[in-house]
């Protein structure tokens, strides 16, 4: 733990009374005084502030000048359609494997000369590697360090930030634009990684503690935790990077099939041409073994990442096991997902998950637990 | 009041104790969303894992603190397990316990003791 590294907001937490924790080789706040549970409802009624400058920010520039050329070499390591990806569009996707499994999910933004990525933090050294290996031919890629990152998430974000930045009252769901904020050009994207409506808000270090108060100091705004972050991802059917999708998960096991657009699957003009399309393909036309689904917990007792799930109290083999699971503050009730092999994966299905030696009963429920509130 | 190493409280009510977390466990355990308590009637001795707890975090046992018969839980922990983050010292009092060996209690810390436990 002898190299943990900070964001430039670390002052900023530690100044709120955050408690900090180590996450992803960074000391980032877990809650805050006002603790998880109030922290994940005041973001779904009003508006929550996160610090997700741990996360990786690149840039890949046309060595040609053609920003076809950079979005075709990306497309070589994304299943997605990024060139139909309109100007200042943003769009989720992942880096598959040679397998088909997932290697990290990424949000990706069409920014008219260049494409601008936002991944995971635990993955970023990775992908900024995969990204070398394999298209600095065509890409020159950049990593952003110079520039922090937040989350501006809830129904008053609109509100809370046109007080700084007006231009982004006329913003749609993963739209992007570069503004003024407090004097300083911010990347900004309307989106964000909660269910929620919302902005991510790229700013030079040097300004981002100035946004951060100014933020806070608004009665809307509360600074919140990566223990609600978690709780409001899972209520929102997104999945976390390690837990619900991995190097053994595929798009079509982790329900992401609408991630690939028609474009890149069989019958597509660029169909395929990503690593390990044929097992994705071949999913996508004969169905995956086992499906990624939400599950609704009988009792009150949350059903944890790596318990077992059977399909009958007493059928001694697992069809499948919990990868997120919690409880769920705005639904006012545990939730969890998990894979399940695919003829238990059915809607509605009663499934029994095993806790302390006691099997007790989880259905099988639509994601996500809570309606998504975008403003599309 | 007495305390264990485990965090709980203990007030004695009558011929049986009355016990509980204390404010300072409440708040390392975090919003706790789940309680399930013991049976009333069951025997059990010191050490035994006999409620579990879960916070938003976690799951974690609290043990009994002493030997004794489970004769009350608090019925309403289950329903509301947010009480023991608002009034852990008072309200949210998990089980009474009769002890085996009244004498028992001579075992547990004090306010002081525990206070310096917890620093």
């Amino acid at each position: 733990m002898a190299d943990i590294k900070r964001t430039p907001l670390y002052d900023f937490h530690c100044g709120l009374g955050a408690k900090m924790v180590p996450f992803a080789g960074y000391d980032m706040p877990v809650q805050y005084p006002l603790g998880v549970m109030k922290e994940h409802i005041h973001t779904r009624t009003h508006a929550g502030l996160f610090d997700v400058s741990h996360m990786g920010q690149v840039i890949l520039r046309p060595k040609s000048g053609d920003l076809a050329d950079a979005v075709l070499a990306l497309e070589t390591l994304i299943p997605v359609d990024i060139l139909g990806l309109g100007l200042d569009r943003q769009r989720y996707g992942f880096f598959t494997n040679d397998t088909g499994g997932i290697l990290d999910d990424l949000m990706i933004a069409n920014r008219g000369d260049h494409l601008f990525l936002v991944v995971n933090a635990a993955c970023k050294d990775a992908d900024i590697a995969h990204l070398q290996a394999n298209i600095a031919d065509q890409c020159d890629i950049e990593v952003i360090t110079e520039r922090a990152l937040i989350a501006l998430q809830g129904p008053a974000s609109e509100d809370a930030l046109v007080t700084l930045c007006p231009a982004v009252k006329d913003m749609r769901f993963m739209d992007v634009i570069t503004a003024d904020i407090l004097g300083a050009p911010a990347w900004i994207s309307r989106s964000g990684y909660t269910g929620e409506d919302g902005y991510e808000i790229s700013v030079p270090n040097s300004k981002v503690v100035e946004l951060a108060n100014a933020l806070i100091a608004l009665d809307s705004v509360e600074p919140i935790g990566l223990g609600a972050r978690d709780s409001l991802r899972l209520e929102g059917g997104l999945c976390l990077y390690g837990h619900d999708i991995d190097t053994t998960t595929t798009p079509a096991q982790a329900n992401l099939r609408w991630a690939i657009q028609k474009a890149r699957r069989a019958g597509g003009e660029r169909a395929g041409g990503f690593p390990g399309a044929e097992v994705v393909l071949a999913e996508f036309e004969n169905g995956a073994a086992r499906k990624r689904v939400g599950l609704r917990p009988d009792g009150r007792a949350p059903m944890r990442e790596g318990t077992p799930i059977f399909s009958s109290e007493t059928d001694g083999t697992p069809i499948g096991s919990i990868t997120s699971g919690g409880f769920g503050p705005t639904v006012g009730h545990p939730v969890s997902m998990g894979y399940v092999s695919t003829e238990h994966s059915k809607i509605g299905t009663t499934v029994y998950v095993e806790i302390r030696n006691k099997r007790m009963a989880a259905i099988i429920s639509t994601l996500p637990f809570t309606p998504a509130n975008f403003k599309r | 009041m007495k305390f264990t190493e485990e965090h709980e409280w203990l007030v004695v009510e009558d011929d049986h104790v009355i016990v509980g977390i204390t404010e300072h466990a409440a708040e390392a355990l975090g919003d706790l969303v789940f309680v399930e308590l013991p049976e009333v009637g069951i025997t059990v001795a010191k050490g035994d894992e006999i409620v579990v707890i879960e916070s938003v975090k976690a799951a974690s046992d609290i043990t009994a603190p002493l030997d004794g018969e489970i004769i009350a839980v608090n019925d309403a922990l289950v329903e509301n397990p947010e009480l023991v983050n608002q009034d852990a010292m008072g309200q949210a009092w998990f089980f009474k316990l009769k002890l085996a060996d009244p004498g028992s209690m001579d075992e547990l810390m004090d306010e002081d003791a525990y206070k310096e436990l917890i620093g």
